[in-house]
């Protein structure tokens, strides 16, 4: 896995070489990142939180 | 060799066990992340093909919607819309189930504060007043009267439509407890014990997760709920009342297992799994 940056504090992150879409990594700097893909690979955003709909 | 698709949002440890067991099995497992997927209704050709697919976006309209458009690919998919969408309304799963005679708590609905004043004084307090669609026991409250409830309802007329369907339910005084039992097919493999010192046991609000033994009764009824949504893999919470025994409170159509599989030693995701594939060789 290409080393990934945090979007808000642009510190690396470490991610597995295993991760998937949609997994999420809590960052030290305390950013919610949800890693996806852009096309050309794997990136991260901030995640955005629960949704009113999210649950079972 | 079958080939399967994993449709998901957020990757949690349910999702990542379950993609485990499902590559032991299948011969290729897709990944549908559906927050960066384009679904059509009308097909194209090849978008998406896959013997069998197994919703579990923890989102319920994603759940509901890419559900529909794969089926009208011709994708089998567990579960199906229709059994999302119905489980997915505590209104329509309820009156559901009580067709098929699967016993519930006394429950009422009404559409208006005095009306729903009426409906409490009928059940006698307190009552517990749900939202019609919900998850991890947001927005559950206990009225334990009259002036409770109407503060209730009419925080809740502001709150949109959907929460201006009240939902009122006769308060089961459980045993600190209540149970999840998780449904593959016909069968039963694991159920736990939610405990918790709140009325509210939802593991996600707190609940401790302890393994329970799945009794005949129990099982005969989760079965019976599961079949009466059309639910082919769900979690249903069971509630265990005083006087009236084994009650179904609702059925959940993307159930979270990882806690069942931590106390009971289950592998719920090869059982998953499992039905799955021989779902797909059908």
């Amino acid at each position: 896995m290409p080393q990934l940056r945090c979007p808000v504090c642009g510190l690396p992150v470490e991610v597995p070489d295993d991760a998937l879409p949609g997994e999420l990594y809590e960052h030290e700097c305390g950013a919610t990142l949800e890693l996806y893909e852009t096309g050309n690979g794997l990136s991260l955003r901030v995640f955005e939180g629960l949704e009113e709909d999210w649950g079972e | 060799m079958p080939t399967a698709l994993l449709v998901y949002d957020v990757a949690r440890l349910d999702e990542k066990l379950l993609l485990d067991r499902m590559r032991r099995l299948f011969d290729r497992v897709e990944l549908l992340h559906l927050p960066s997927a384009v679904l059509e209704f009308t097909s194209r050709g090849g978008l998406v093909g896959a013997d069998i697919a197994v919703q579990r976006s923890i989102s319920f309209y994603r759940a509901v919607t890419s559900t529909a458009a794969l089926e009208a690919q011709g994708l089998r998919v567990v579960n199906t819309s229709h059994a999302i969408l119905v489980s997915g309304d505590k209104a329509v799963s309820t009156g559901l189930l009580v067709r098929n005679r699967v016993p519930v708590p006394e429950t009422l609905l009404a559409y208006g504060l005095e009306s729903t004043v009426k409906a409490a004084s009928l059940l006698g307090y307190p009552v517990v007043v749900k939202p019609v669609q919900g998850s991890w026991g947001r927005l559950l409250a206990l009225a334990r009267d009259e002036e409770e409830l109407r503060a209730i309802v009419e925080h809740r007329e502001y709150m949109g439509a959907l929460y201006r369907v009240q939902y009122v339910q006769e308060y089961v005084r459980k045993p600190g407890r209540d149970i999840r039992a998780t449904c593959i097919g016909d069968s039963v493999p694991a159920a736990i014990y939610r405990v918790s010192g709140s009325w509210i046991t939802n593991t996600a609000r707190g609940g401790r997760a302890e393994p329970a033994r799945v009794t005949p009764e129990m099982e005969d009824l989760t079965l019976r709920a599961c079949k009466a949504l059309g639910v082919e893999v769900g979690g249903v919470d069971i509630v265990e009342h005083p006087e009236k025994g084994l009650l179904v409170l609702e059925v959940n159509a993307v159930p979270e297992y990882k806690n069942v599989m931590r106390v009971t030693g289950v592998d719920v995701a090869r059982e998953i799994a499992e039905y799955l594939y021989g779902e797909a060789k059908r």
